[in-house]
């Protein structure tokens, strides 16, 4: 009795993570622009391949649902510091949101701080006055 | 379902694969040889090579990704020009296919167990290896003690390779400090102008995430060296693994950084050290009495215990030189200084602009014996001081 | 005539044949060396598929109280040893490549084939032209020797 319940919960996990996983390859696909594309391919990751993960882990003895717990972890901390340096990096190259509704923040960006601007004017000279503990 | 997951790959590698030969920017091309690797990772999962596929995972979408990086962040990221359908080429290809294709016709059916590969040795290692060496992984047992001698030769493959790549590019380090922005990954060509690459160090959220995740890393790897007797692993994977987490030091705090903390020095040694423990095993087996990495001597009175030392110590020595080699392979590539000189590219004639006088053409022997030591030691040390000079 | 289950095999053979295509037909080196990896990854794909066995599990024994249970179907484990060793050889061997197309780049300025081919084709002009300047300046002995040399470049 108890197992077919936690199997019924495994297998809406398991739906749901596909369900996800379809709507950010929907979405990588149609939306505008590459921010907005890369909501679609952090969808996919995070919550797709996460609930995916999740569903597993009912269907699964103790240690390997263990194993797949301590996955689900790797997973979510990767995908969206991955997804974060992916949009951060696109940022600094210039890449710019299409088909802004009110206010496009990528065009007038918030002034750098003052190590950032000292980064810019030595960008070519290999003396750096930032010293990174 | 397990054909209709099969074909699905199959078509995803195909479409991976045509893209790839389609793509003219490097970066997105190693970026699909890494999605490759995945997917046909994937694939001998559902073929239950599960060890294969664990080592597909962490080679081909880890490390290579990263090495064909380094190599684009020191060569050029764009195909030089648009290429028209080589007809040659496609008749060679054609022609060798279909002779493969023909070729297959002879072959027994996909998951025959009565095909002749699995034969007589696959059936004595899989009835007999419990019995005789008593791990639950047929692959480890195959791998490092009935087949120790082929995969002693393996790693003495890999262990060439990385004193060959060192040989190649390890002479000309940059010697930037280490708090330089990483010189491997910085192409002012390739750069727009008024544009700059986002850096890592700028990046806080990067930087902690690595420092936390690192020691996971670590932990992973050596849970994958210990646990290979009883599950997917081993000393191949674990090696690669725990270089995986180097590199990642690498990437995130620079290449600098990395040499700074593992001088490649010492890690040339930890190169051989693996190599050695291999070797040491098979010699003190044989000075016990036994052959060349016959491990049962080890403890006479119970056998299949001494093969559990032996295969430990192996696995170990596996281990070490991979990890070694495949962190000095990229630290090389990594802190090797790019070279400045333009690209030289042909124009619709096929002619480039560099002209070759004769002052290119290398000595013929006759003439260079005529020259004497010092000319050559003088030409020498003008060599080295033009190439020390880099423009900033 | 009935067609034998082998279609899978097919699949190995066109994967193969697009990574020797891009070997063979892109001027590219770093290019010719993706092809080569996907070449590697479909011959391991195909010895896989070799030891594949119809419901047989992954070869490692299913333990029942320490002992391994009788009468199950392991899918053949030879052909992974020797895959999974050539894996890691091959991303070495790999790096090797990129090694060797480093310098080039840095010998010839490029990384593409037709350039360092046309490249290597006037040094050889180049050679041939300081030949036989030397020749005509010196007297007969010494034009053969630079003569010799100059062949010898050719060859070289």
């Amino acid at each position: 009795m108890i197992t077919d319940v936690l199997h019924v919960i495994g297998a809406f996990f398991v739906v749901v993570g596909a369900l996800f996983c379809v709507i950010g390859g929907i979405g990588v696909i149609r939306l505008p622009d590459f921010y907005s594309r890369c909501h679609g391919s952090g969808i996919t990751d995070s919550a797709g391949a996460g609930a995916l993960l999740l569903g597993l882990m009912f269907f699964a003895p103790p240690l390997v649902a263990f194993k797949l717990l301590a996955l689900v972890a790797f997973l979510w901390v990767s995908s969206t510091v991955s997804t974060h340096s992916l949009a951060k990096a696109a940022y600094s190259q210039g890449v710019r949101i299409e088909n802004v509704p009110r206010k496009d923040w990528t065009i007038a960006p918030p002034p750098p701080p003052a190590a950032e601007d000292a980064v810019l004017a030595d960008a070519a000279s290999a003396a750096d006055p930032e010293e990174p503990a | 379902m397990e054909t209709a997951i099969t074909v699905v790959l199959f078509v995803l590698l195909l479409a991976t694969a045509i893209i790839l030969g389609r793509q003219r920017n490097l970066f997105a091309a190693s970026m699909l040889t890494g999605i490759f690797s995945l997917v046909s990772a994937g694939l001998f999962t559902v073929m239950e090579a599960v060890d294969v596929a664990f080592t597909e995972a962490a080679v081909g979408a880890g490390i290579s990704t990263v090495l064909m990086l380094a190599t684009l962040s020191l060569t050029e990221d764009v195909e030089a020009r648009e290429k028209k359908i080589s007809w040659p080429a496609l008749a060679v290809v054609v022609l060798t296919g279909g002779a493969l294709i023909y070729g297959t016709l002879d072959m027994p059916n996909f998951g025959d167990p009565h095909a002749v590969v699995h034969g007589e040795i696959a059936r004595y290692y899989i009835d007999r290896s419990w019995d005789e060496i008593g791990l639950p992984n047929m692959v480890t047992s195959i791998l490092a003690s009935y087949r120790g001698s082929d995969t002693f030769g393996e790693l003495g493959v890999v262990f060439v390779a990385g004193t060959s790549v060192l040989l190649l590019l390890g002479g000309r380090r940059s010697e930037l400090p280490a708090s330089g922005e990483s010189p491997g990954h910085e192409r002012p060509s390739s750069r727009p102008p008024g544009k700059r690459h986002a850096h890592v160090r700028e990046m806080p959220v990067v930087r902690t995430v690595a420092k936390v995740m690192l020691p996971y890393i670590v932990l992973f790897a050596f849970y994958v060296q210990a646990h290979g007797d009883f599950g997917p692993g081993g000393g191949f994977q674990a090696g690669v693994i725990l270089a995986t987490a180097f590199i990642l030091f690498g990437l995130v705090f620079g290449p600098q950084e990395l040499v700074r903390h593992v001088p490649p020095e010492r890690l040339e040694r930890i190169m051989a050290v693996g190599l050695m423990i291999y070797g040491g095993v098979g010699v003190v087996a044989m000075l016990l009495g036994g052959q060349f990495l016959a491990y049962g001597v080890f403890t006479p009175s119970h056998p299949s215990h001494g093969h559990h030392y032996g295969i430990f110590m192996v696995e170990l020595g596996v281990g070490i030189t991979v990890s070694a080699v495949m962190i000095i392979i990229y630290a090389t590539f990594a802190t090797r200084r790019p070279s400045l000189a333009p690209q030289v590219v042909l124009d619709a004639e096929d002619r480039c602009e560099t002209e070759v006088s004769a002052d290119d053409v290398p000595l013929v022997p006759e003439e260079r014996a005529l020259r004497s030591g010092a000319d050559l030691l003088a030409e020498g040390a003008a060599g080295t001081d033009a190439a020390s000079e880099v423009p900033s | 005539m009935t067609l034998p289950n082998v279609w899978n095999y097919w699949a190995v053979v066109v994967l193969m044949m697009v990574g020797l295509y891009i070997v063979i037909a892109k001027p590219n080196y770093v290019k010719k060396l993706m092809g080569l990896s996907l070449f590697q990854v479909s011959v391991i794909m195909l010895y896989v598929s070799m030891g594949r066995v119809t419901g047989g599990t992954a070869p490692i024994y299913i333990l029942d109280d320490g002992a391994p249970r009788p009468f199950v179907l392991y899918t053949n484990p030879v052909p992974h040893v020797l895959m999974l060793t050539a894996i890691v050889v091959g991303i070495a061997t790999t790096a090797v490549g990129l090694a060797l197309v480093v310098r080039i780049r840095e010998a010839y300025g490029s990384s593409e084939e037709d350039v360092v081919a046309e490249l290597d084709r006037r040094e050889v002009e180049a050679a041939n032209a300081l030949a036989a300047q030397r020749a005509a300046e010196s007297d007969a002995s010494s034009a053969t020797a630079a003569h010799a040399g100059a062949s010898h470049e050719e060859h070289a």
